[in-house]
């Protein structure tokens, strides 16, 4: 499988990443020698493996449902770019 | 050289039979710090005075008469994705440059309970991706031993700043080899514990199925004293192990006899150098005489792990920095819109190693190629998985190098895909969990080699003990750069 140039740039576009010309151009031969290093992974027949999401052996965690104190308001605006009466402003969306 | 070198139990003898003040121990380190900085760059940020004010709280206990803890008053840093509130917590990225946590991490209330004295933030390849420190934001960090070389990473500046004893201790992160790659590269020792087994809560995500906090210190001893106190189930993280966490220095025995170690062939082929597999092969050796059984096995899958872990890792790293888009906290780049405002921070804020990985990962993530990479790989985790617990059914402990070669020149290793095949022998680990450490076993072309060691899950204590035991018994660990001889003479 390789990657052109075209779904590199698609990526880039999923991913909400402005590419270069020459970003492009890197990147397509970068991927492309990672993607054919990678495609080893097709050699084996993992027909009737399960996969693995995590090593830890997997439960569910459950807690009660009880309201707790979390970070005050202030707090949690200190980091932000641009903030107004409380909320995180950002530039028009409609 | 005598205090910057000591261990933490004798740097706990000293404050506790007031020898020195905390004050002064740490001043001392802040004196070190600046003298080596110029040469390293191991630090992003040296927070010395809330230092100072830290130490003077132990000092008052200690003047009061009050008991202390183990490592209070003792001087360490982070690695700068452990989020510290208050202070700056960059993950050597541009994006984050201003972000100052609003919380602590809970390896950092942890410590900060324990009376550690935070110096710093260390330095690192941005957002823990890398193998050599040079893909952080800001600048590359020196490794000790030649400073043409790099620390290794990605907790190159945690690896540097223990092997530069500019801290007795620094904790890192390790996805693939994060910890314990600079640890061999810089000639200290590097844990990553059992994935569960240390909290993640504030350690900013790279691939949260792989990441791992863990310490790097001098010796095996420093390592199961601080995994004493960062260790245990915290509710904060839903894949923290609910586990009864033993006081690991129980397990220092000097003893390896009737141990089974087994060494896995797999490690000793794709690019190992000969004088690297010269220092193992005598490793092996100090072992046998030692009285454990070693004995060559096979873990058949082994060649799949890193292509599989390249495609998992990025998959969750896209995923997980899809966060940074300039609205809550980091960077956010002059915009007309919404969507412009997104892409224009990310563009601006990542650097080059981040967003091939964001690009990789997307692809692999993408519809229509979703099964032959992403699903395809995690198949491929399975197997990995099965071989290392097939070879437990057998042996306590496996033996291989850390890394197939020493720490490489700066700017040595542009090409990627070169880069991600140094990592071959480490990733495997984190695939499947388990623990591992590395330590030093000696030098080659006068740079350090590290030996690793992987346990079942939750067996750090038997690997401790096989860690303990080669240390005690050779002489590479005490060794340090000449440089530091001369720069650390000390009044003490």
């Amino acid at each position: 499988m390789k990657i052109s140039r075209k779904e590199v740039e698609h990526v880039a576009l999923l991913a909400r990443l402005k590419l270069s010309e020459e970003e492009i151009n890197l990147y397509t031969e970068q991927l492309n020698s990672i993607l054919e290093y990678a495609a080893k992974i097709q050699e084996i027949d993992t027909e009737n493996v399960a996969p693995t999401a995590h090593a830890a052996q997997l439960f569910n965690v459950f807690r009660e449902d009880e309201v707790k104190p979390s970070l005050a308001q202030e707090k949690v605006l200190e980091n932000a770019p641009e903030a107004e009466n409380g909320f995180f402003r950002v530039p028009r969306i409609v | 050289m005598k205090l910057l070198n000591m261990s933490l139990a004798a740097l706990h003898r000293l404050l506790k039979e007031k020898k020195i003040s905390s004050t002064e121990l740490t001043k001392e380190f802040l004196r070190h710090i600046q003298k080596a900085e110029p040469n390293l760059r191991s630090f992003l940020t040296i927070t010395e005075e809330i230092a100072l004010r830290k130490a003077e709280e132990t000092d008052k206990k200690i003047a009061g008469q009050q008991p202390i803890g183990i490592l209070e008053g003792i001087p360490m840093a982070l690695k700068d994705n452990i989020c510290t509130e208050g202070i700056p917590t960059t993950c050597a990225s541009r994006i984050l440059e201003n972000f100052v946590p609003p919380y602590d991490a809970t390896v950092t209330e942890k410590l900060k309970e324990a009376g550690t004295v935070l110096v710093g933030k260390l330095n690192m390849d941005e957002f823990a991706m890398g193998s050599t420190t040079e893909n952080s934001g800001f600048y590359p960090t020196a490794n000790p031993w030649d400073f043409a070389r790099v620390p290794g990473g990605s907790s190159g500046g945690s690896a540097a700043a223990v092997a530069a004893r500019e801290v007795p201790f620094a904790l890192g992160s390790d996805t693939g080899g994060s910890i314990r790659q600079p640890a061999a590269f810089c000639g200290v020792v590097g844990l990553k514990p059992t994935y569960g087994a240390v909290s993640r809560y504030g350690l900013v995500a790279f691939a949260s199925s792989l990441d791992q906090i863990g310490p790097l210190t001098k010796t095996v001893e420093d390592s199961a004293l601080v995994l004493n106190i960062i260790a245990g189930h915290d509710p904060k993280d839903s894949t923290s192990v609910p586990f009864i966490k033993p006081d690991y220095t129980q397990y220092l025995e000097n003893n390896v006899k009737d141990m089974k170690i087994g060494v896995p062939r797999e490690f000793f082929a794709q690019g190992l150098k000969p004088e690297v597999q010269t220092v193992i092969e005598e490793a092996v050796r100090v072992y046998e005489q030692l009285g454990a059984q070693v004995e060559e096995c096979s873990l058949p899958h082994m060649e799949y792990a890193l292509p599989a872990y390249y495609l998992i890792a990025s998959a969750e790293c896209s995923s997980n920095l899809a966060r940074y888009d300039g609205v809550r906290y980091g960077y956010r780049a002059k915009a007309e819109d919404m969507i412009d405002m997104f892409t224009t921070s990310r563009t601006e804020g990542f650097g080059q190693e981040v967003k091939r990985r964001i690009m990789l990962g997307t692809y692999a993530l993408s519809s229509g190629y979703y099964d032959a990479y992403y699903a395809k790989a995690q198949k491929i985790r399975t197997l990995i998985k099965e071989d290392f617990e097939q070879a437990f059914t057998k042996f306590d402990v496996l033996l291989s190098p850390t890394t197939p070669t020493i720490a490489y020149r700066l700017g040595e290793k542009t090409d990627p895909l070169a880069l991600y095949l140094g990592d071959v022998y480490t990733i495997p680990i984190n695939l499947a969990g388990l623990p591992s450490i590395s330590l030093p076993a000696g030098f080659a072309d006068g740079m350090p080699v590290g030996l690793q060691l992987i346990g079942k899950h939750f067996a750090e204590g038997i690997l401790l003990r096989a860690a303990y035991t080669f240390e005690q018994n050779t002489e590479h660990h005490k060794k340090i750069p000449a440089w530091l001889e001369e720069a650390s003479k000390n009044v003490f």
